[in-house]
């Protein structure tokens, strides 16, 4: 193998963690100037390879070859030395710091004593003109778009010389024109010689982008492809390990009565602004109402609002035909409505309690979880926990383990879990997959369209058309604070709502 | 394999993962001790004393006779409270400060009700006293809780400017208003409470030890027994995810620290029922913020403090004999515990010379500041 020009090479690593083997025997190449994908779904160990070869994880056994001589990496300071870099999933910039500021950090350019931020603003000016990558050197962090901000990152890898470079789940953060924008410069880079490892579990992107696909299933290699030898469909097999159902099966939805009605609802946000503009719809028991929208538009405020996590200015949110009191969560949970919160670490889970405390996380207090003078059951709550884990098939090491030690996917199951086993009327679940895999968000959808079928309103926020389109009776398309227009789903095209997304009006009817 | 095996093996690995975990919890504070010690040790040595000779005479002081044994329990005793005190507030993500102010209300209104209440039975009389002192304190811990929950305001500043309130005005009433009148005297000291108020010792034990071992019983119990403590430990590690599943999260801040002054005052209240005999200022100085020291060298868990005040208090209970046996300044004790504070909360040191990682190493990674 050493004719071939390899920047970086893996053999027969193997990461063991208590009682997981996250990396079992695994092996890779990555030529010079390709992009190669690491392909996997969640939990199938490719985050935990590259934090191995970047050094914040010391393998068990295996080695590392970096232009075809074994090097060890002991710490994420080697690795830099061996210009390997490193993007993280969730940025490491200090948001209140300039782009420079942020750049130089822990490698900072000195006059003397002091800081040469000068000389520091060219170089990175220079880097990233020579690379394609615009950024404004002197914006603060916090005020610069996601996008942006991952261009940052890429630039702090390659201000320290990074030649080989590791993007995790790059786009998990991205609008599908910001994700265009990354894979034109992840391509401008090959050209200039630079190395990439592109880590997904996103089908799509990896048979447009890459050069050569690598796929991880239970921490093991499962097989080597590239574009033009498969397609999503054989990819998606290939990580799950069975055929997946890319679509969503349902049959046509049949609406009862209004259980969740919305009327002319505003919400100021944090700087007086009106985040949402005199809202109103509602949604009928056995019907999927999406809600898509660019991400920024309202939604989230829109979602607060209605499942108590935020005060509103003005208007009211009518559950089973009773006005619901404002910012009373609990109100909620006690008459019928689920809701899975679009960030998931910070509302969904409490991540150093064990997964039979998260189950129980809004009905801790009821029976059987709590009995006579506050006291709480931990059998029953364990209980429950088993036998959740197993209906929802969460892959757990049991009920006693850390939420925080589950992956993404298995995290959103318990979530999923929690909220769809209880008696529910209006079900409101926002950006319900995102970052998920692709056997996880199959499984998501199904227990959604199961929910409505059962009869409850359900509705759906999300980002990404494709599920809206997959999973909504009805879809209502936010702009600006505002619904646009709200459609039936047999009428809506990819294209069509794309553009009210983007802020196209309808054209009066 | 059968049932019965198969049990008991997952009763065995679940053992040795309770043991690893207890194991996890106790190498950093035990590390932290023998490395203060042995600091210490170095240091007496420098400064000319041999750190055996006083070390030993630190043991005789504190272990080495049923009185002294007796002294050390007395002196962990109010540490056992405020340590509780800090760890309470700790398991709602509240930090505080004011353990030491909480504490001299609840050790005025003791001594108050020591001296005032008259006629009332022994029992009794130790009952209605010690619960005035932890009213009191439980009154005073609840202004910063009111202040956070309502306004926001961080309790680490509160409880910090609130300790001084709390001196100058217990400064003030017992050397005004309550100022003991008995025999001319000029101290500023509350008149002594009544034989009925006294709490006693069986032996050389002191009562209020047991009571001190109860009640952290009865905190461990709250915290990880009812959902009173489910929802204090929630909002301590996520206010968001507390309100997300309908608790009140101001309603809990002003409850934890309504209990952590209550438990800081009972710390005061025993006090001066069983060891002062009355109020007088200084007397109580620095037992609340002894326990911020406690709370962390016992991971904030009730079980914890308890080893953690016995040891702080037989240093504090062996200081004097080490000085006179061994010839060494008793100051050399504050600096030890000092070096125990810091090596606790410096614990990455630790962990480096044991070489145990974070247990969750996803932190490392995790710690971006888009997770927050």
């Amino acid at each position: 193998m050493t004719e071939e020009n390899l920047a970086l090479e893996i053999r027969h690593v193997t990461k063991r963690f208590p009682g997981v083997l996250a990396n079992d025997d695994v092996s890779f190449t990555l030529r010079k100037g390709e992009i190669h994908a690491l392909l996997g779904e969640n939990g199938a160990g490719k985050t935990t390879l590259m934090n191995v070869v970047y050094g914040l994880y010391t393998q068990d056994e295996g080695e590392f070859l970096i232009d075809n001589n074994v090097v060890e990496i002991n710490g994420p300071s080697d690795a830099i030395n061996y210009g390997i870099g490193m993007v993280h999933q969730h940025f490491m910039l200090v948001p209140v710091f300039s782009v420079t500021e942020n750049m130089i950090l822990g490698s900072e350019v000195t006059k003397g004593t002091s800081l040469d931020l000068r000389r520091a603003r060219r170089e990175i000016l220079e880097i990233s003109e020579a690379h394609g990558l615009e950024v404004d050197p002197d914006a603060i962090v916090e005020n610069i778009p996601v996008g942006v901000q991952q261009r940052v990152e890429i630039l702090k890898a390659l201000y320290r010389k990074a030649n080989i470079l590791v993007l995790d789940e790059p786009t998990a953060v991205l609008t599908p024109q910001e994700a265009e924008d990354l894979f034109r410069v992840m391509r401008a880079l090959t050209e200039k010689g630079v190395s990439i490892i592109f880590i997904t579990h996103k089908l799509k992107e990896v048979l447009n982008v890459a050069d050569r696909i690598t796929v991880m299933r239970r921490g093991k290699v499962v097989g080597h492809t590239s574009p033009h030898e498969t397609d999503q469909k054989g990819l998606a097999a290939m990580m799950v390990g069975r055929e997946v159902l890319l679509e969503v099966k349902k049959a046509p939805a049949k609406p009862g009565d209004v259980v969740l009605e919305v009327a002319n609802l505003t919400i100021e946000g944090e700087r007086g602004l009106e985040v949402v503009k005199d809202i109103s719809f509602e949604v009928r028991a056995g019907e999927i109402l999406g809600i898509a929208g660019v991400q920024g538009n309202g939604q989230t405020e829109l979602v607060e609002a209605i499942t108590g996590l935020r005060s509103i200015d003005a208007g009211e949110i009518v559950l089973m035909g009773k006005k619901v009191p404002f910012e009373n969560p609990r109100y909620l949970v006690e008459n019928g409505m689920g809701h899975v919160p679009e960030d998931r670490h910070k509302h969904g889970l409490v991540l150093p309690y064990n997964l039979a405390d998260n189950f129980v996380l809004c009905t801790y207090y009821q029976k059987p979880f709590a009995g006579q003078m506050l006291m709480r059951n931990h059998q029953a709550v364990f209980e429950n926990a088993v036998g959740l884990i197993k209906r929802f098939d969460v892959r757990a090491p049991g009920a006693d383990v850390p939420a925080s030690t589950l992956s993404g996917g298995n995290q959103q199951k318990v979530i999923v879990g929690r909220e769809f086993s209880r008696p529910l009327k209006v079900l409101v679940a926002n950006q319900p997959t995102r970052g998920l895999d692709v056997g996880s968000i199959e499984y998501i959808h199904k227990e959604i369209v199961k929910m409505r079928d059962e009869g409850v309103g359900v509705v759906v926020i999300s980002a990404e058309i494709d599920e809206i389109l997959s999973l909504a009776d009805r879809i209502a398309i936010m702009y600006r604070g505002k619904i646009v227009t709200t459609v039936d789903a047999k009428d809506a095209t990819r294209e069509q709502l794309g553009l009210w997304m983007a802020g196209v009006q309808p054209e009066a009817a | 394999m059968n049932d019965q095996s198969k049990n008991n093996e997952e009763n065995a690995r679940s053992f040795s993962s309770w043991l690893g975990a207890l194991w996890r919890a106790v190498a950093v504070p035990l590390a932290a001790v023998l490395l203060a010690i042995l600091i210490g040790a170095i240091l007496l040595a420098i400064s000319g004393a041999n750190p055996f000779r006083a070390y030993a005479a630190l043991i005789e002081g504190s272990f080495g006779s049923m009185k002294a044994f007796g002294r050390t329990l007395a002196k962990a005793t109010p540490l056992i409270f405020s340590g509780l005190s800090v760890a309470f507030a700790f398991k709602a993500g509240l930090f505080n400060i004011g353990a030491q102010g909480q504490l001299l209300f609840g050790a005025l209104a003791s001594a108050v009700a020591g001296f005032m209440l008259k006629g009332l039975p022994p029992f009794l009389h130790v009952t209605v006293a010690v619960l005035a002192g932890a009213i009191a304190g439980a009154l005073f811990g609840a202004i910063p809780g009111v202040l956070k929950a309502y306004t926001g305001a961080s309790e680490v500043i509160t409880t910090i400017m609130l300790n001084y309130v709390a001196i100058n005005i217990t400064d003030y009433i017992a050397d005004g208003p309550l100022k003991d009148s008995a025999g001319g005297n000029i101290v500023a000291r509350t008149p002594e409470i009544l034989d009925s108020a006294r709490i006693p010792s069986i032996g050389e034990i002191p009562v209020g030890f047991f009571l001190a071992i109860i009640v952290s019983i009865i905190v461990w119990f709250t915290l990880w027994r009812t959902t009173t403590g489910f929802e204090i430990r929630t909002v301590g590690l996520s206010p968001h995810a507390a309100k997300y599943a309908g608790m009140r999260v101001a309603f809990t801040v002003i409850l934890t620290m309504i209990i952590s002054g209550f438990l800081a005052g009972m710390g005061g209240s025993i006090e001066s029922l069983g060891i002062v005999g009355r109020y007088q200022p200084g007397f109580n100085t620095g037992l609340g913020f002894d326990g911020i020291t406690i709370a962390l060298l016992g991971k904030t868990h009730p079980f914890g403090i308890i080893p953690a005040a016995i040891l702080i208090g037989a240093m504090k209970a062996g200081a004097s004999t080490m000085q006179f046996n061994a010839g060494v300044a008793k100051e050399i004790t504050d600096v030890i515990q000092a070096l125990m504070l810091f090596f606790v909360t410096a614990d990455l040191i630790i962990r480096k010379l044991l070489r145990t990682r974070e247990e969750d190493g996803e932190k490392i990674i995790l710690s971006g500041w888009g997770q927050q």
